[in-house]
């Protein structure tokens, strides 16, 4: 999961790393009130758990404390990439010439920690690495040793070398423990700052990002109950993950249930193939539990661009059987009308076969051409 | 020959009873597995589908003399599990288990590479030498021995795979599911490697998925040390969106990185034939 701004910075102040002066606010006068007490020039950021919120104007800056409640009317209440903004930022403007880049992040490659690092930051990393791959430098964690000093000594004296008031060495490794600290203690699958900028021979992050660890959340009570709050999903997405079905919505019209995520993204390939357009991706996952199916369908019935279904189950710990019964349930229970296609395979299949012939669903072996099938349903035939 | 496994494989089931340790202990006693203990602690004296239930990996493996333990214990309680094993001295861990954290995965990666321990998974459904050994949860039905060596990062996608090569007569030496999570115990290049040398993997199919750059990497290994054997891959997410999770932890296309266009250009510049579908690999195999 995502950390919002103003979260993420409140785990970085608590391990004592600057931050400007700020506070969170969910209404106009809120926001008044906390710019009286920062003063100006500030900064008003839209709170949401999407990149790009400059550009959606989203973060405006202030300079005198006559606007501030126009500026947080106008962001909040806002649409950013289908996020509603429902609360601002009211943070201290501070100096400064140049715009860091610090993150911390797992090296899949490696297996372990690594910090990225550039004197080029204000952008997005993938940004610099396309324009300036020779500002970016990367510092491995080895999991015995730590930050090797050797290393960091280097990359210190590369990245700081245009700084006209450097910050120490010390200071330098003093952030880079205190990353690597909050990394591995909060369970972070990153931990970014961006820009980070140096005011008085000082670091002060201007922006925060963090990601949790979903696998991890067990044992951070805290962030688990930001999870609702923070995440940037549909309220079918939403439904889905509160169901335990991994599901993602899509742009197309042929609604795929799969068991098994890399059969899912499979089968939305091979629908594509044959000319459709798959609205989602839907794991329904190993168990045999036929609610879950029933789950399902209820929530790609919920999808208004949804014109055919698709149901690719290859059976193994699923047992077809449930699967069949699970969509029986559905079929009384909901009304649901939509063409549907099915394809079942595996543990008990003929069982399955049987129950659906009865209420009149014929059941493809084939993958494909349940999926040819689907597609007819979809550009309206039969 | 297979790698990995064999007819005798010595397994202790860890979680066996549990609702999915006990149906699939089941299972792969039906197929044929030798499985000669289960550790459940408190739970010394039982037997699960008469196998005999031991309170410590250690009492399991000094009583029975097993080499390789399979996982079934829930996400909270496997990262321990794991550890146990290693230092019980089992030198293959097999972990079914889903939605370990992965700084926990890291540092057992490192523990078990410092002690010699290998590791498959987590968040994979295991391994099977059709007609020898099944240490999993794949259906053992649609599998045949013969001397294809399938290796894939997802569980019912090489099902579909197993049972179109086995639909159009190919066989398999050893299927490894090597896991969905961002760290695995062995990575493609690892059972790569095994295959290099078994005499009787003639071919090899390597599923991939988006996300990270494990299939890049095997791309690398492959144009070096496979010139000798006919290798087929499938990477299924050429539909994905960015940023966006697709059910296995580890297949997200994350700043740009990890897409199935670099993944299947990388394995083609390395000889690799990439199928578009599922069904077209028995014909790329001919």
């Amino acid at each position: 999961m995502k950390l919002l701004e103003h979260q993420a910075k409140e785990v970085f102040r608590n391990y004592n790393i600057k931050t400007p002066r700020e506070h969170v606010a969910q209404t106009t006068e809120e926001a008044c009130e906390h710019a009286k007490k920062i003063g100006t020039p500030l900064v008003v950021k839209a709170q949401v758990p999407v990149g790009g919120r400059g550009k959606a104007g989203g973060v405006k800056l202030v300079k005198d404390l006559s606007e501030v409640a126009s500026v947080s009317k106008q962001i909040l209440g806002m649409n950013i990439k289908q996020c509603l903004v429902k609360k601002v930022l009211v943070s201290q403007a501070l100096p400064f010439e140049i715009e860091y880049y610090i993150s911390i992040t797992l090296d899949r490659a490696s297996m372990k920690p690594m910090f990225i690092i550039s004197p080029s930051g204000g952008v997005d990393i993938e940004e610099i690495s396309k324009n300036q791959p020779e500002k970016i430098f990367n510092l491995s964690v080895d999991l015995v040793v730590g930050i090797k000093t050797y290393e960091m000594r280097s990359v210190y004296r590369k990245c700081f070398q245009d700084e006209k008031n450097p910050p120490s060495i010390s200071d330098f490794q003093q952030l880079l423990e205190t990353l690597y600290e909050i990394y591995l203690k909060e369970d972070a699958g990153l931990v970014e700052i961006n820009p980070l900028i140096i005011l008085d021979g000082k670091f002060v992050a201007l922006d925060a990002k963090m990601l949790i660890d979903d696998n991890a959340l067990f044992r951070h009570s805290y962030y688990k109950s930001l999870e609702n709050e923070n995440d940037e999903e549909t309220a079918q997405e939403k439904e889905a993950r509160e169901s335990g079905l991994a599901y993602i919505s899509l742009d197309g019209d042929i609604a795929c249930i799969v068991n098994g995520a890399g059969l899912a993204m499979a089968t939305m390939d091979v629908v594509k193939h044959w000319g459709g357009q798959p609205a989602n991706f839907l794991d329904i996952g190993g168990s045999s539990n036929p609610a879950k199916m029933i789950k399902a369908l209820e929530i790609i019935a919920s999808n208004p661009n949804v014109k055919s279904v698709l149901i690719n189950i290859f059976g193994g710990i699923t047992r077809c059987d449930d699967i069949a019964t699970g969509l029986v349930q559905a079929l009384e229970t909901t009304g649901f009308s939509l063409p549907l296609s099915v394809r079942l395979i595996g543990t008990n299949d003929a069982q399955a076969k049987e129950m659906l012939k009865q209420v009149k669903i014929s059941v493809f072996t084939d993958m494909n051409e349940a999926i040819k099938v689907a597609v007819q349903h979809a550009q309206g035939g039969n | 020959m297979s790698i990995l496994i064999h007819q005798n494989t010595r397994v202790i089931v860890q979680g066996i009873t549990g609702r999915d340790g006990s149906f699939h202990t089941q299972q792969m006693l039906e197929y044929g597995t030798s499985i000669v203990g289960g550790v459940t602690p408190g739970k010394e004296g039982e037997s699960v589908h008469g196998v005999p239930v031991f309170n410590s990996a250690k009492q399991a493996v000094n009583a029975t003399g097993a080499d390789t333990s399979i996982i079934y214990v829930p996400e909270r309680f496997a990262s321990d599990a794991i550890i146990e094993a290693a230092d019980a001295g089992i030198s293959l861990i097999v972990c079914i288990t889903e939605g370990l954290p992965v700084n926990d995965v890291m540092k057992i990666k490192q523990y078990l590479d410092e002690k010699g321990v290998r590791l498959v998974g987590p968040n994979c459904p295991g391994l099977i030498s059709p007609g020898k050994s099944k240490i999993g949860i794949m259906p053992g039905h649609i599998f045949k021995p013969g001397n294809v060596g399938v290796i894939s990062r997802s569980g019912t996608l090489t099902y579909e795979i197993v049972y179109n090569l086995t639909s159009s007569g190919f066989g398999t030496s050893t299927c490894i599911g090597i896991g969905g999570d961002p760290i695995i115990g062995s990575s493609f290049i690892d059972v790569l490697h095994l295959f290099k040398d078994d005499p009787d993997t003639e071919s090899i199919v390597l599923i991939g998925e988006i996300g990270g750059d494990a299939e890049e990497k095997a791309a690398e290994y492959i144009s070096k040390n496979l010139g000798h054997k006919k290798v087929i891959s499938f990477i299924a997410g050429r539909t994905a969106p960015p940023e966006k999770r697709m059910g296995h932890a580890g297949a997200i296309i994350s700043q740009g990185k990890g897409t199935a266009e670099s993944k299947v250009e990388a394995l083609e510049s390395a000889g690799v034939k990439v199928a578009e579908k599922p069904s077209d690999i028995p014909a790329l195999l001919r």
